[in-house]
């Protein structure tokens, strides 16, 4: 199932796998991360990078349901998958509610660890519809941000779960 | 962008599928689950391997739970599904505290139990890009001669930096492996080698394959990790405790203490259980532990953390851990 | 302020939704037809003749296309006209581990990076100048051909007052030392740059830069280019902290690049490699005295400070200055002594990173302060209120301070953090600290010497209803594209969502200088304001004739131009826009803003003066680990003289984020070399060089003082730097009130309070901190008399005073 198909000889690979839903197949260099992938071979270039090493978090995606660091993911290691990025997150013009409470608190200064935090906290908010300030703060703990000092990112996940949980 | 290497992937769906990949390719190809390890490691130009053997897809490789009175958890279930196990936080609730204080809950969920006791070892000589290291003239653990933490030395001393190995070692795990020549099991104790290059006793084609935790009645351990900052960060200091005794007044009869993060393996202090065995826990034997503990550490300056305050909080450390167990019953 | 539609509200940043939806342009995510990919060969060796340099091997092999080497582009570039000492790659030299060598650009990133590890390369190592210390005695090698002396690169010598006089008189006169450990920005994303070169011979840049101005600059003089062939547009940055705003080698080297293969090429630093950029906080070693009389009123006040420079000479005099300029601001001090030196040695250059040179000096102060209040018996918040700097008033320096409201900010702090009832009375391990700062809003002069505005606006009104507001601001993160907007918007009285922001486009828009010295909500402020308001003009001219009232009594508010007494009576905007076109043909304005005239008028008096100069106050609260040295910080309280918020939820991330920062400086971020042999950065990666995660930050109460600055648009001052600066020194305060400690040094790890204690333990005193200042050789001071002894700015003529 998750055998990799190789073309032009060495060095490509076709991938086939299903990005925000939609079913993709593209031949890409085999050493590719889907970082890589992502950004250069599909332009998803909201997904950001700011270490390739597994340190920062800024490239954080979900993968088969599970956020994943995705510099450090090789791309032939995702035939079949399911990615989720920040561009699958709002529905047509519609933000998600963590989208639009971002805009709002002032959560993205200069909005470049943003797609890692916005994928890291929707994984939070699937397991846990109403968390405290401290599983918020657990949760984001491998996504570094040097703008905001995380306050606002925390009011602003707090808000959209109250909002997810049709408490407000 | 720091990009990797060029190489084949591979997805085995059996261990024997596994093992004969990476005879096949021998030294160039590397097992891999998570990645987190060694991948940052290919993409420093520091592991060239030119086949990746990815056994995070081989169902035996991925259950974890109870057995024999104690736990066996495979080596591809994340360090996420490992610390939330039920099973494994009754039996061994240290375990289950080191695998939550790995790195970040990313990488605990990409992260694996056999790639965190597989764990290469650290070094701020060696886990550097190529072109650090070139102006370092490299280290004998990669591309070079001699090792750069102390220059005399005739063997590396990079530091396991693994979270769970301490514990295991304490807990008197045994860690299983598939080989070419088919399985064997050798205990955690003399899994770790001692020598920063040669770390493991797992032979070049062999699979770990699981930890096994044998039947943890009447014990308790605790694990305390000191590190720079509340997240990310690999220990700078572990300290692993385990003990048995019959009540929380009475003396104790077996007990283990284990340093991570100061050699090249995680390292039993004899002198620091002989401090306990047949006495209560109490303030004056955890304190006698916990001089021994120190008396045995020689951090090195290779983590961050200076050296003279590394070797103090081994000795605060054992304290707490043992302050853990005293109040836990 | 209350009659305001737009400003002073809670708004969305104009880029808000595009950043939140991954949509927002970072130059790292430009791709470009037949685009090339650049790497840059750096410097194994941290000091070192370049005897030969081969590119053969490297351009024979598959995929690459160009190189570049030192010769080609051997002009010089600098930000500083006092610094012109950097090159795109190196020319016979190379000064520190990670200096450029050589560039190559090839079809593929993996085919440049094996094209860069070919090149041959034969360096002669010199000996290596690893400290302020080596600096200083050190005379040869000299890392750079200028400077006063061996590898001093910058020598102060001021004195505004009999100092000496001042310590007489004195009842307490205290000299202590202390050092500041060098730090870097860390901004999330990593530097990045697109070249393109055109058919008729035009080159654009794409750069992740704070200051496009200059770059285009430096590129016209670097490239022998006229500026009216080369646009610099500036991608919004990944954050910035200053890090961004030098002209970096890399962004020369693409541009190079790109005119000899006619192809658009890209780079896109690696981690490592922003760590070689670096341009972060100096390392600096300061002696200070201050004289005080019993009450604690400061008499005299002297300040020396050495700074590690680094290899080039960046914003390195600037920093210099500021390492000694704005004390006065703060603080009443009415004689004054300031020397500093700025050494290069063989590491990344240092330059400004949030609070230039100024969060070292304070971090000395604070705790100087904190120790003369104890001494003195008085409480260290009230001391300082008997001592600040008074408002509409000329320094010993000759800053002009206008508004002030530190006063404020402490009593916010002190009553917030229930100060009275923690000071000296928690229990033993926990404490309060409190310190206090200024900042500028805004250098008072440009980089470059000239007369013209620092900042420009034009904007653009059409018949549709549009607005366009165009200006060469640079949006860092800060959300400085939609402080126009909201300026804009809160004139005209249309929805700020609905202004079209141009900026960062050299091509496109009017010079502002950049994003640096916290200028841009004040100057880009102002300019557009007088834009705004002279486009509200011609409308409200085209309206009052339609409408037929009289143009003053027009209301603009919630798109529609109606009049105040009768708002029924009325016209969209759109129509009011078609009303002046018909009267005055297309409609389009312009502002701009040049900060008032300075007082000073000695050599160094360009360094410190400002329009407008922000205030802050910081109490933290700490709770030390006795057993493991660590310091857990609790809360923080802060008060910020903002002047007045243009949007609070903005101004409150920035205090946030100021607030992070410094708690990063003051507990763990740290610019570590290995200096054995060869002199390399020990830990350039995001795991090593500690950044404060989730985990490691604390909570922080904001108050915000709000008094109207005449100087300000809407009366707004700056808030990007300021509210870091208290925050090392309260912290450090604060372990002292804990543990009975003083940590004289930064950053504050578990080690050095442990070894505090041990001291203490033993001798009943602890510090960890510096015991030596080296001699200097500082020179005769340009003396220059305060403006309460009939000074005039000017330096004295040298014999009569120093008799």
């Amino acid at each position: 199932m998750r055998s990799e198909r190789t073309i032009d000889g060495p060095g490509k690979i076709v991938l086939s796998f299903t990005v925000n839903g939609t079913g993709v197949e593209i031949a890409v260099a085999r050493h590719k991360t889907l970082l890589e992938v992502l950004r250069e071979d599909l332009g998803l270039t909201g997904t950001k990078h700011g270490c390739e090493l597994g340190e920062c978090g800024a490239c954080t995606v979900i993968l088969d349901g599970a956020p994943v660091l995705a510099c450090l993911v090789p791309a032939a290691a995702c035939t079949g998958a399911r990615v989720e990025t920040v561009e699958g997150m709002a529905v047509g013009p519609a933000l998600h509610p963590l989208q639009d409470e971002f805009a709002e608190a002032g959560a993205a200064q200069c909005g470049y660890c943003t797609s890692g935090m916005l994928l890291a906290a929707k994984n939070l908010l699937e397991s846990n519809r109403d968390p405290t300030r401290d599983e918020i703060r657990r949760a984001l703990a491998g996504n570094l941000c040097r703008c905001t000092g995380y306050l606002q990112i925390y009011e602003a996940i707090e808000r959209a779960a109250a909002r997810m949980r049709g408490a407000t | 962008m720091l990009r990797l290497p060029d190489f084949q992937y591979h997805a085995p769906r059996t261990v024997e599928e596994a093992v004969a990949l990476k005879v096949k390719h021998g030294a160039n190809a590397a097992f891999v689950a998570g990645g987190t390890d060694l991948l940052p490691n290919m993409k420093r130009r520091i592991r060239k391997c030119g086949h990746l053997v990815d056994v995070s897809h081989i169902d035996e490789l991925r259950s974890a739970g109870a057995f024999e009175g104690g736990l066996r958890l495979g080596a591809a279930v994340s360090l996420e599904e490992a610390a939330s196990n039920e099973a494994v936080r009754t039996v061994c609730p240290a375990y289950a505290e080191a695998a939550l204080l790995v790195a970040t809950p990313t990488i605990r969920r990409m992260g694996t139990v056999g790639g965190n006791l597989c764990l290469d070892t650290r070094c701020l000589f060696y886990n550097q890009s190529y072109e650090w290291r070139k102006g370092i003239d490299f280290c004998m653990k990669a591309d070079g001669t001699i090792c750069r933490v102390a220059e005399s030395s005739p063997k590396c001393i990079a530091v396991s930096s693994s979270d769970t190995a301490p514990v295991a070692l304490a807990a008197g795990a045994t860690i299983e492996l598939c080989g070419p020549g088919g399985k064997r099991a050798v205990s955690a104790d003399s899994f770790y080698l001692g020598d920063g290059i040669d770390y493991m006793a797992k032979k070049e084609d062999e699979l770990l394959t699981a930890l096994v935790i044998p039947d943890q009645t009447g014990a308790q351990s605790a694990y305390v990790k000191v590190r720079a900052r509340g997240s990310i960060d690999f220990p700078v200091i572990g300290v692993a405790v385990w003990m048995r005794r019959r009540s929380s007044d009475a003396p104790v009869e077996d007990a283990r203490v284990v340093l991570g993060a100061v050699f090249p393996d995680p390292r039993e202090v004899p002198a620091a259980a002989e401090a306990l065995i047949g006495r209560a826990l109490d303030a004056e034997s955890i304190r006698d532990a916990a001089d021994a503990a120190f008396r045995a550490a020689k951090p090195v300056d290779n983590t961050d953390g200076a050296l003279s305050w590394r070797k103090e909080m081994i000795r605060v450390s054992t304290k707490r851990a043992l302050e853990r167990l005293g109040s836990a019953r | 302020m209350s009659g305001n539609r737009v400003v002073g509200k809670p708004h969305r940043k104009v880029d808000a939704t595009a950043k939140v939806t991954g949509r927002t342009l970072f130059a790292g995510d430009l791709s470009l037809p037949r685009m090339l990919h650049c790497k840059i060969l750096r410097s194994h060796t941290a000091h070192g003749t370049i005897r030969s340099i081969d590119l053969t091997k490297a351009l024979a092999l598959p995929g690459v296309v160009a190189g570049l080497t030192g010769n080609d582009l051997p002009i010089p570039f600098g930000i500083l006209p006092v610094s012109v000492d950097e090159h795109a790659v190196a020319i016979d030299k190379v000064r520190f581990t990670g200096d450029p060598v050589a560039a190559i650009a090839a079809e593929t990133e993996e085919a440049a990076l094996e094209a860069v590890r070919a090149i041959e390369v034969e360096i002669e190592p010199l000996a290596q100048i690893r400290s302020i210390e080596e600096g200083l005695a050190v005379e040869e090698p000299r890392i750079q051909d200028y400077g006063p002396r061996g590898n001093i690169h910058k020598l102060v010598n001021l004195e505004f007052g009999d100092v000496d006089e001042g310590f007489a008189e004195a009842d307490l006169v205290r000299e202590d030392i202390f050092f500041y450990g060098g730090n870097t920005h860390l901004a999330m994303e990593e530097h990045a740059s697109v070249a393109d070169w055109s058919p008729d011979g035009k080159l654009t840049l794409y750069s992740s830069t704070q200051t496009p101005h200059y770059v285009h600059r430096a590129l016209s003089k670097v490239l022998e280019m006229p500026p009216a062939r080369i646009r610099v547009i500036a991608c919004p940055n990944g954050g910035g902290f200053g890090g961004k705003s030098d002209i970096f080698n890399h962004e020369i080297a693409v541009a190079y690049l790109a005119r000899l293969t006619g192809r658009p090429v890209k780079i896109v630093l690696t981690r490592e490699e922003v760590f070689y950029c670096h341009r972060g906080r100096h390392p600096v070693l300061m002696r200070v005295k201050t004289g005080v009389d019993r009450n604690g009123a400061i008499r005299a006040m002297a300040f020396d400070t050495l700074l590690d420079g680094g290899a080039y000479g960046s914003y390195g005099v600037a920093s210099t200055f500021y390492t000694g300029a704005l004390q006065t601001v703060t603080y009443d001090v009415k004689r004054y002594r300031f020397r500093g030196a700025r050494l290069f040695t063989n590491k990344p250059p240092c330059g400004p990173k949030r609070g230039h040179g100024t969060p070292q000096p304070r971090f000395a102060l604070e705790i100087q302060l904190d120790r003369i209040a104890e001494q003195l018996g008085l409480d260290p918040a009230e001391m300082r209120l008997n001592n600040l700097a008074p408002p509409n008033s000329v320094t010993a320096n000759y800053l002009k301070i206008g508004t002030m409201g530190l006063g404020k900010c402490i009593e916010k702090v002190v009553e917030g953090s229930g100060w009275k009832e923690k000071f000296r009375m928690l229990p033993y391990g926990k404490g309060v600290g409190i310190a206090c700062s200024s900042y500028l809003s805004g250098a008072g002069l440009p980089i470059y010497w000239n007369r013209m505005p620092h900042s420009g606006v034009s904007l653009k009104v059409d018949r549709g209803g549009g607005v366009a507001v165009f200006c060469g601001s640079t949006d860092i993160g800060q959300g400085s594209d939609s402080v126009l907007a909201y300026i804009t918007a809160e004139v005209l009285g249309v929805d700020p969502m609905e202004i079209r922001v141009v900026t960062a486009d050299t091509d496109l828009t009017p010079v502002d200088l950049g994003s640096y010295s916290s200028r841009v909500t004040l100057m880009t402020g102002n300019a557009a304001l007088q834009a705004a308001e002279k486009a509200k003009d011609l409308l409200a001219k085209g309206a009052a004739k339609k409408l037929d009232v009289p143009a003053g009594e027009l209301v603009f508010a919630a798109g529609r131009v109606f009049h105040a007494a009768d708002p029924e009576k009325g016209i969209s905007f759109a129509e009011a826009v078609g009303a002046a076109e018909a009267l005055f043909g297309t409609i389009g304005t312009v502002g701009s803003y040049t900060p008032p005239a300075t007082a000073g008028r000695f050599k160094g008096a360009g360094v410190g003066p400002s329009p407008a100069y922000s205030y802050s106050a910081a109490i933290a609260q700490v709770d030390v680990d006795m057993e493991t040295g660590r310091v857990g910080v609790e809360k923080i309280w802060i008060g910020h003289d903002i002047g007045a918020s243009i949007n609070p939820t903005l101004v409150r991330g920035q205090v946030e984020g100021g607030v992070y920062m410094g708690l990063g400086e003051i507990l763990m971020e740290d610019m570590a070399y290995r200096e054995k042999r060869n002199v390399v950065h020990k830990t350039p990666g995001m795991l090593d060089y500690k950044s404060p995660t989730t985990l490691d930050m604390c909570d922080v109460e904001t108050y915000l003082v709000e008094e109207p600055d005449p100087n300000g648009p809407f009366g707004a001052k700056e808030v990007g730097q300021g509210p870091l600066l208290p925050v090392p020194p309260a912290v450090a305060n604060a372990v002292y009130d804990a543990v009975g400690v003083r940590i004289d040094e930064v950053p504050i790890t578990p080690h050095k309070v442990m070894r505090a204690l041990r001291e203490k333990a033993a001798t009943g005193e602890g510090r960890f901190g510096p015991k030596k200042f080296p001699s200097v050789d500082w020179g005769e001071p340009i003396a220059v008399a305060p403006p309460w002894e009939d000074g005039n700015g000017r330096p004295k003529e040298k014999k009569e005073d120093r008799g």
